[in-house]
């Protein structure tokens, strides 16, 4: 696709990027071409070296070998000022702002005019008000970062890009942290862009928003760009083929549920934070055996506490009975030990904080929770260390954990494979009731696909399942049943095969919808 | 207790508040940046020695003064080597430093003088001396302000002037300035800092330069203005009152000031045991008054004074992320 000279249809040109970190070639012999005022969508598994060539691109890090073209000009960018000064604007998937400034000092960063302050503020000030009326930028520009919104936090950095007079922007990863309504916006924004002349580079693993979205779309694989297709010629199923390298099954496949008597029943469950402030404000729902209960939501909006009070992590009020016996909500029995004890399984939301000890090695981590059970030990003072590393060994070839090497420390294996790890340990011990907090976070296509077959056998052996996740598409195949959280409500409850994505993301924004599904 | 002993007592602690203030402040510019500095001390010590040792040599305080700062720079350099160019442990660079600060100070004056580590007295031009402000003669009638003028702010070495003066300079320097906006970005998100195209390393490679400057001069004024020499371990203990007095201050150069005349007025009542004894009418034995900035120092490390929220990046290298 690289032309053979330089080509000034093209806002960027890439030819034969490499770049290796140690023995893991992240970038191999990458060509891109984008043309001018275009969205242009990159779109990869995990570690497929989207980020790393964005990263070269805006001079994060230097390419072992290559060329980056800008509007057909050889261009080296050897550092981010560079990549400022050619026009390139960055928003990354973890923002890059100062908590505690305003807007305006954060935009003003790194592109004042003068040693003294006053003038570049003021100056800002007033091409911010330009901007944001130019592309529905609206922000406050004396509001602090920390008051804002996720939504608004992401404005401020394409408000940066632009201050810095930015003609490409690219946005890794940019709505995995926003509700619909507030991603719509930005596609909005994106697309006000493009007309505007601005060309866009769009890095999702998102299928939907590229088709949306984008007007060209590169797939990368495995550190090499595998092709560039015109998006509207393009299906997601052969998008997904290409990111990976096979057929993918994109919908779950799976029967109706073949729904039992209530495992778990709960009401009026509240739980504080370390600072006293209510975050789960008094919610009641139930499962049924052989249901999924999938709840919808924006991070942050008491998911993650509802989870650590069903798995014994933190204390709550209200009430919580397992298969029609009560669970101590506080105090004795109500740890972690205890609920696995119950019969509740727990996969939680951030594998690498809670669900594994990045250090140790895979066996090690499978008995984290179940050190205890009576076929690890061998007598009353010694663990059986042989007996765990072949169960280790068995949990591995079922879950297709790869590389199946059970004193391989956990931090070794891919998002994927740690993930099953975690997932084997869980199911494996057969519980009444699994919860399972963001199932698929960092995990590329294939796991996932595995993953969720996983999740739906377990159901249809007659188990109860609590699915959280912020992929509105995940809890809509997998669930049964969905209800969604807002500021530590259950908004409503929805059936899957008949909720509408606007009716979803009003309730995710916390705005109450006529009442359609069937309550708790 | 009378107002003339209020007055004596409010002038010795801004003498004794000046080289907190300046250690103070040298630590604020550091953990603004993200860089915690414990070994305030150390470069104390080390500038009190040489300001000393160059000023009895040459006979020149300014000499002395600028051989005072050299010697803190080249700790802070050290300290910067440690934390920003090889993003060690900053507390435990803080500390080393400290230890050989301790040593090395009484190495080279025993070797310099041969005294038992101390240099021999200052005097004349190797000290600074005290400064006579405009008017403080003529308003001295003025009832309250007059004698509070002429008996307190009047009357210190030049250095003392400079410290206050500081206060407002650094405040402006935060908040007015490129510089300032930069530096208290990279304290907070050397991430962001560095998106920019701004250099992380440079700006904290400044900010600790000026931490070794004022630091410097902090050992300086102990040495040739508070004292008329160097005497093993002189510094007692100030840098680490100069932290504490920075956590209370919130990390903020005004309430900096106060902090430090704060911990100076304990100090300075530890010299006077009469006027204690006179106000509380309870004999209290000297050693406890003594204590008394040190226990300060717990108590406001320990957390009594409110919630202090360091800046967000202190004391973490900055590496950057995929």
């Amino acid at each position: 696709m690289a032309t053979g000279g330089s080509d000034a249809r093209y806002a960027i040109e890439l030819k034969g990027i490499s770049k290796a970190f140690g023995p893991v070639q992240a970038n191999k012999d990458i060509h891109i071409a984008v043309p001018k005022g275009t969205i242009h969508g990159i779109i990869g598994e995990n570690g497929a070296g989207k980020s790393t060539l964005m990263s070269i691109l805006y001079g994060f890090y230097r390419a072992d070998s290559g060329e980056i073209y800008i509007n057909g000009k050889l261009t080296p960018i050897p550092d981010s000022q560079s990549a400022i000064r050619a026009g390139i604007g960055m928003v990354f998937q973890h923002f890059k702002l100062v908590q505690n400034f305003t807007v305006l000092e954060n935009v003003v960063l790194g592109a004042e005019e003068g040693a003294l302050l006053a003038g570049s503020l003021s100056k800002a000030r007033k091409v911010l008000t330009d901007l944001s009326r130019e592309y529905e930028l609206d922000v406050d520009p004396d509001a602090v970062i920390e008051d804002l919104s996720v939504g608004h936090q992401q404005r401020v950095e394409i408000l940066k890009a632009l201050y810095r007079q930015a003609d490409i922007l690219i946005l890794d990863e940019p709505t995995g942290v926003l509700t619909p309504a507030e991603a719509d916006h930005l596609f909005r924004i994106l697309k006000g862009l493009r007309d505007q002349g601005k060309t866009v580079i769009l890095i999702t693993h998102k299928l939907r928003e590229i088709m949306e979205t984008t007007d060209n779309t590169s797939v990368m694989r495995r550190g090499t760009m595998v092709g560039t297709v015109k998006t509207a010629d393009s299906s997601p199923e052969e998008l997904a083929e290409l990111m990976v390298g096979r057929k993918v099954l994109l919908e779950v496949e799976k029967n109706p549920p073949l729904l039992g008597k209530t495992v778990l029943k709960v009401e009026d469950l509240r739980v504080k934070d370390e600072h006293g402030v209510e975050r789960l404000k008094g919610v009641s729902f139930e499962i049924r055996a052989g249901e999924i209960l999938g709840i919808a939501g924006v991070a942050g909006n008491g998911q993650s506490e509802l989870l650590e009070a069903l798995g014994g992590i933190a204390p709550a009020t209200g009430r919580i009975t397992l298969n029609g016996a009560d669970l101590p909500l506080a105090g004795k029995g109500a740890d972690a030990r205890a609920r696995r004890g119950a019969g509740i399984a727990h996969v939680p939301e951030d594998r690498q904080a809670l669900g594994l000890i990045m250090d140790f090695t895979a066996w090690e981590n499978v008995a984290f929770g179940y050190h205890h059970a009576p076929e690890y030990q061998k007598n009353a003072v010694f663990m059986d260390n042989d007996a765990l590393r072949a169960d280790t060994e068995r949990k591995m070839a079922r879950f297709d954990v790869r590389p199946p090497i059970p004193t391989l420390a956990a931090k070794s294996f891919s998002g994927g494979n740690q993930q099953k790890i975690v997932v084997a340990r869980e199911i494996e011990r057969n519980p009444d009731l699994l919860l399972i907090g963001q199932p698929t976070r960092g995990v590329d296509i294939g796991a996932i696909e595995f993953i969720h077959k996983q999740i739906v056998a377990l159901r249809d052996q007659g188990k109860a399942i609590l699915l959280v996740s912020v992929e509105l598409d995940e809890i809509r195949s997998l669930s049964d049943r969905i209800a969604v959280m807002f500021d530590g409500n259950i908004m409503g409850f929805r059936d899957p095969e008949t909720a509408d994505e606007r009716d979803l993301g009003l309730l995710m924004a916390g705005i109450a919808s006529d009442s359609k599904g069937e309550a708790a | 207790m009378d107002y003339a002993t209020l007055l004596q007592l409010l002038d010795t602690t801004l003498r004794l508040a000046t080289p907190l203030l300046f250690a103070c402040l040298a630590g604020l510019y550091s953990e603004r940046a993200g860089i915690f500095d414990i070994g305030l001390e150390g470069k104390m010590l080390m500038a009190a020695m040489a300001s000393a040792s160059v000023a009895f040599l040459t006979g020149s305080v300014w000499a002395g003064l600028l051989a005072g700062m050299a010697a803190s720079l080249v700790l802070a350099g050290i300290h910067g080597l440690a934390s920003i160019t090889f993003r060690g442990n900053q507390l435990i660079s803080g500390v080393a430093l400290n230890f050989v600060a301790s040593g090395v100070t009484v190495l080279i004056a025993q070797r310099l003088f041969g005294q038992g580590g101390r240099t021999p007295p200052l005097a004349g031009d190797a000290r600074f001396s005290a400064i006579t402000l405009p008017f403080a003669e003529e308003l001295r009638g003025v009832p309250v302000l007059g004698p509070l003028y002429a008996e307190v702010i009047s009357g210190h070495p030049l250095l003392v002037y400079v410290a206050l003066l500081m206060v407002p300079l650094t405040w402006w320097v935060l908040y007015r300035t490129r510089f300032g906006l930069r530096l208290r970005a990279v304290g907070e998100n050397p991430a962001a800092v560095d998106t920019a195209g701004i250099s992380v390393v440079g700006l904290r490679f400044a900010a600790v330069a000026i931490t070794g400057i004022l630091c410097g001069l902090a050992g300086a004024y102990m040495a040739t203005a508070l004292q008329a020499g160097f005497g093993r371990e002189m510094t007692a203990g100030r840098g680490y009152i100069a932290l504490a007095a920075l956590i209370f201050a919130k990390w903020r150069p005004v309430a900096a000031l106060w902090a430090c005349l704060l911990f100076g007025f304990f100090q300075a009542l530890a010299l006077r045991p009469d006027v204690v004894e006179a106000v509380v009418q309870v004999k209290v034995p000297v050693p406890f008054l003594d204590a008394l900035p040190y226990v300060l120092t717990v108590l406001v490390l320990a957390g009594f004074v409110g919630k202090a929220i360091p800046p967000r990046a202190g004391g973490e290298p900055y590496v950057k992320e995929r």
